[in-house]
């Protein structure tokens, strides 16, 4: 039985492989990027729209929403990388109902990458909104003795990440294929339909952990909005501007 | 018995152990916590769509100690390194 997509070679010449991770991997982007470049090539801004612009809209909506209330204030800023994590896993994930697919999710090379993506991902937005020193200083905060602790932490997160997604996707795949050894007919399937709502689960906790941490790497020390978070939303950056 | 067999035994019954084990105190944790999650939600549906999210970030959380005893077992028996090097020096022989 095999542990993971890379073990499938498709083509090998000297020490270069051509797995099924690295083929899988870029089929998707190929149809995540192919797909939104032809469905906002015309875009319309009226009451009639088609339908793949809906559903895109409500794709991107929702995914933003979702940056705002884990507490980003400026979803469109982060909505590139998020919601790109979130694609990818969820497309890795929904696939599977394709025959002959295999998630590159189930690899932890896959998963390793995303998560250190996510690792670069927090400093970078946290430098860019705190500044460098500010950054730093979040380190040793409270005291200086909390600073390995949060290197540890830092580092254990992103270890965290990938193996949970690699564990969920890897272990959907192996039941998968010891019930079809056992009972070939029914229970494969019912586990196919449970693989796809955990995949799904598993993009959603993957993109809003991510959120999570690169809200608490840039947040501002500054008073609370007011209670009426619908507008401040708006006008979050003459806030900024009066609060400093 | 000779140390092939030993290791093979040792890997197979403790792959066994770690997942059976490994997963027992994480389903009481994550039965607690969505226990709590529902009468909060009973308390205060208004305030579902954060239950729901804190409660899925935190499952995540506590899943993922299972998840690290079931990689481990998987590791104990698909890829083990000390049966590969066994196997190996066999081999070598």
């Amino acid at each position: 039985m095999r542990l993971s997509p890379d073990e499938i070679i498709f083509w090998q010449h000297g020490f270069l492989k051509l797995n099924a991770t690295i083929v899988f991997t870029w089929g998707l982007m190929l149809v995540l990027a192919v797909g939104s470049k032809i469905i906002t090539r015309k875009l319309s801004t009226g009451l009639k729209r088609s339908r793949w612009q809906n559903l895109l809209e409500i794709v991107v909506t929702g995914i933003e929403k979702q940056i705002e209330e884990v507490g980003l204030g400026q979803p469109q800023k982060y909505l590139g990388f998020l919601g790109t994590l979130f694609l990818f896993v969820a497309a890795a994930s929904l696939c599977t109902v394709i025959p002959g697919y295999e998630p590159p999710t189930g690899s932890l090379s896959t998963t390793a990458a995303l998560a250190l993506c996510v690792f670069v991902a927090v400093p970078f937005f946290g430098i860019e909104e705190q500044g460098m020193g500010n950054y730093l200083e979040s380190y040793v905060k409270p005291t200086f003795i909390m600073l390995p602790f949060n290197i540890i932490s830092e580092i254990s997160r992103t270890l965290a990440l990938a193996v949970r997604l690699f564990g969920n996707m890897m272990s959907g795949a192996m039941i998968i294929g010891i019930l079809l050894t056992i009972t070939p007919f029914i229970f494969p399937i019912i586990m196919t339909a449970l693989g796809l709502l955990t995949g799904m689960v598993q993009a959603y906790i993957f993109s809003i952990l991510a959120a999570v941490y690169i809200a608490a790497a840039t947040r501002v020390r500054k008073p609370k909005p007011e209670p009426d978070a619908k507008h401040s939303s708006m006008n979050y950056d003459n806030k900024r501007r009066y609060y400093g | 018995m000779d140390n092939m067999t030993i290791i093979a035994v040792a890997s197979i019954v403790i792959a066994g152990i770690t997942t059976g084990f490994g997963t027992m105190a994480p389903a009481l944790g994550e039965g607690r916590s969505v226990a709590a999650a529902l009468s909060s939600l009973a308390q205060q549906p208004d305030a579902s769509a954060t239950i729901t999210r804190t409660l899925f970030v935190g499952l995540a959380m506590i899943e993922s100690t299972a998840i690290y005893c079931f990689v481990v077992s998987m590791i104990l028996i698909f890829a083990n390194p000390f049966w590969n090097h066994v196997i190996a020096q066999v081999g070598g022989k």
